[in-house]
């Protein structure tokens, strides 16, 4: 089940292979390495405001993100920037807490303005040895969006209570799209749900008819 | 469906607030909205819901609600007349069994195990179980369910209470699998990511788990477990005989009664850390588990009833094995062998369990009625509440037998420790609470803290999770005297984990550690660690939590 929807989707970008640094020969050494660089490319040209990361973790315990933006327009060149430094996704390091979850890093997040990225890089750190490889799948790229005026309300969640929340943001949205977008938020929720049985007013025959010879193996 | 950017036109104003906050998961604030949304849901439509929306209708007619006031005055009503706290124990049971926050594009696999080896393994598993099921079935010639037929279903009502009495042939029947074979799917665990190259090393796990859960040691028990200090008063070691009542019981015991009164299922299970009377134990426990006995409780208890008494099932066979084996074989719980019957016979009819398959690693078996494999209107779950139940299941209702005794108020809160808990001990996951973590957590603690006794245990063959696998898959059930039993289960609903049973059965080994260092064969082991039933176990938790020198 995707986040995602059809109004956005993530940046077609191409994800180069992942390359694992190693200390002194790499040739004969055996050691596992604990670093590991993925650089993400952006549509050549086309200059990206980010607006979000996503990926699934794979035994990864930090992840630093550094960005590569051109400003606009001037001939300046571009420069390398850290957007955030060592990410704790692993509780732990040695055990399985956070290593295969979904993670999203938001704009807000990064410690820099994630506008006009041209390219992305992805600095992964598992310093256990416990593990044989560690990644990241799945890396999708978000781009930022003007927000959408319209939006629908659903009338029987209309007396939730609001979201609290700092009174000078500025170029955010207004209390009442806030409250809106909580009711949706809600409803992802609702799909998040595993779909229940359609039994569930207790019946658990068909129609009278429980007559079972064998459990299905597939 | 909520598009990206309106998720992110909601997470970025309370981001906002929160930038420096390095987390990947969603915030505090967004987490705390979408909890409060999601049990809005599960609450709207249920009978407490409409229960309290009559409340409030006919309180109108009482003198001191006001018209100009009414907001306050409505809600100031159902404070006194108690049902606002009945609002805030369901908003609490919710809260107990609500999934974790996660990211939107978890699929719901994700959401029962994260972990993709070990989802595997509880799928391969499960399908061995079924394979079992399914030969026996056609082996015996016995259909997995059948409609009873008139006279047979008449001939089942009238002896409702006493099936018991029955000696029907079972002797073809068999457990579908018993706690070794669990153990031994256990012991072959592997992550594939993990490497298990090293040599021996300081790092090494002398045990039989081999997957890098994370459980906690004694330095963090002791800070979880605060409560069970040395210092603090406990039920089951300063109610003992020989220390006056004024020291600790009886003030104790007068806050427990409070505590029933008002009527408080947080306040409840805080209590229950430090122990519950017998008196008030069957009060506490209903409360903490919000098991009410309400008329739709005993309608819902019937109707299951009913299903027993209608269709036949070929896992009827296998509780009744199973109570004729264990329960009518122990000394503490044979009396209560009707019960027991009339309890996992309805439990199996019961499609509300099927609800904590969300958050239960396992799936329940599907099946297709009169033989129309495919077609999906014929598809149902076998049994009803998905849950096949193995040799030693009805372990987990005997010991409340002795706290409950109308059959509907037993059956709810049994329904909902095993939905809260007990499925945790016979599923593969990598929860804190789940089998897996309890038996590494058991050797771990037994490695680090008593390496002397984990070496000679090993170097003997006796592997110490061979014994205590056993008494962690019950959680203890017939193998403690009862009144020490229903002090453990006291502190696992208390705590709203099951570590401490692992605790326990690490205090056990340390306390028998003499004896088990002069042994020098399994069956010697076994023969030392045999009879538990004279343990105390509240003195040996904490000595083992707070006295061990580290």
């Amino acid at each position: 089940m995707s986040g995602s929807s059809d109004d956005v989707v993530p940046v077609n970008c191409t994800i180069k292979p992942p390359v694992y640094l190693q200390i002194g020969d790499s040739k004969t050494e055996t050691a596992h390495s604990g670093v590991c660089v993925v650089d993400v490319s952006l549509p050549f040209g086309k200059p990206v405001n980010v607006e979000e990361i996503t990926f699934k973790n794979y035994y990864t315990a930090y992840v630093t993100v550094r960005l590569l933006r051109r400003s606009p327009g001037q001939e300046a060149p571009a420069k390398w920037s850290t957007a955030l430094r060592d990410l704790p996704l692993m509780d732990n390091p040695h055990t399985e807490g956070g290593s295969q979850d979904y993670y999203s890093i938001h704009r807000t997040q990064m410690q820099v303005e994630a506008d006009h990225v041209v390219s992305i890089r992805l600095i992964l750190r598992q310093p256990s040895s416990a593990w044989l490889t560690f990644s990241l799948e799945d890396v999708k790229i978000f781009p930022h969006m003007e927000p959408d005026p319209e939006k629908e309300v659903s009338d029987w969640l209309s007396d939730l209570t609001l979201v609290d929340h700092h009174p000078d943001l500025e170029g955010l949205p207004d209390p009442q799209t806030v409250s809106s977008s909580i009711q949706q938020m809600w409803a992802l929720t609702e799909v998040m749900q595993t779909n229940q049985t359609t039994a569930s007013i207790g019946r658990f025959d068909v129609d009278g008819c429980y007559d079972i010879n064998l459990l299905s193996l597939t | 469906m909520l598009t990206e950017q309106q998720q992110q036109q909601y997470i970025k104003p309370s981001r906002a607030r929160t930038k420096t906050a390095l987390t990947g998961r969603m915030d505090e604030g967004t987490e705390l909205s979408l909890t409060i949304a999601h049990i809005v849901q599960r609450l709207k439509g249920s009978h407490l819901h409409s229960q309290i929306e009559r409340q409030a209708k006919e309180c109108l007619h009482q003198p001191e609600i006001k018209l100009e006031s009414l907001r306050e005055d409505v809600r100031s009503f159902l404070k006194t007349s108690g049902w606002e706290r009945k609002l805030q124990n369901a908003v609490y049971r919710e809260l107990h069994i609500q999934l974790p926050p996660s990211h939107p594009t978890a699929p719901p696999e994700h959401l029962k195990e994260p972990l993709a080896y070990m989802r595997k393994a509880q799928a391969s598993w499960e399908k061995r179980v079924f394979k079992s099921l399914n030969s026996m079935s056609t082996e015996l010639g016995v259909p997995l369910a059948r409609m009873r037929p008139a006279v047979e279903q008449k001939e089942l009502a009238n002896k409702w209470n006493e099936m018991g009495t029955d000696e029907p042939d079972l002797s073809r029947f068999r457990p579908v699998y018993a706690p070794k074979d669990f153990l031994e799917v256990l012991i072959s665990l592997r992550n594939p990511n993990h490497d298990g190259s090293e040599d021996v090393s300081a790092r090494s796990h002398w045990g039989l788990i081999q997957v890098p859960l994370n459980v906690r040691d004694i330095p963090q028990l002791r800070q979880a477990y605060s409560e069970l200090n040395l210092t603090t008063g406990q039920l089951g070691i300063d109610d003992h005989a020989h220390i006056h009542p004024d020291l600790f019981e009886s003030e104790y015991v007068q806050i427990g009664k409070k505590v029933v009164v008002e009527q408080d299922s947080a306040a409840a299970q805080q209590y229950s850390r430090q122990g519950c009377s017998t008196g008030l134990r069957a009060d506490l426990w209903a409360l903490i588990l919000n098991s009410t006995n309400q008329p739709q409780d005993v309608m819902h208890y019937e109707q299951l009833k009913a299903g027993v008494i209608q269709h036949d099932l070929l896992v009827d066979n296998l509780i009744y094995k199973d109570v004729k084996l264990t329960a009518s074989n122990d000394d503490y719980y044979f009396v209560f062998e009707d019960f027991l019957y009339q309890v996992l016979l309805c439990f199996s009819r019961d499609t509300a369990v099927l609800e904590h398959f969300k958050y239960n690693s396992a799936t329940p078996p599907k099946s297709y009625i009169q033989g129309k494999v495919g077609d999906e209107e014929c598809a149902v779950v076998y049994p009803p509440n998905g849950v096949i139940p193995f040799h030693g299941f009805s372990m987990y209702v005997a010991p409340l037998c002795f706290l409950y005794n109308e059959p509907s108020k037993l059956y709810s809160v049994f329904r909902e420790m095993y939905t809260r808990y007990f499925f945790r001990l016979h599923s593969i996951s990598s929860s804190p609470s789940g089998i897996v973590s309890l038996c590494l957590q058991f050797e771990r603690l037994l490695q680090t803290h008593l390496p002397q006794l984990f070496y000679h245990l090993r170097q003997i063959g006796a592997q110490p999770l061979r014994i205590a696998f056993k008494w962690m898959v019950r959680a203890f059930s017939g193998y403690l005297s009862t009144d020490q039993l229903l002090l453990l289960w006291d502190r696992i609903l208390g705590y709203d984990s099951l570590e401490v049973v692992a605790v326990l059965a690490a205090a056990v080994f340390a306390f028998r550690a003499e004896n088990l260092m002069e042994v020098t064969s399994l069956a010697s082991a076994e023969a030392v660690l045999a009879d538990l039933s004279t343990l105390k176990v509240m003195p040996l938790i904490q000595i083992f939590l707070f006295a061990t020198a580290i």
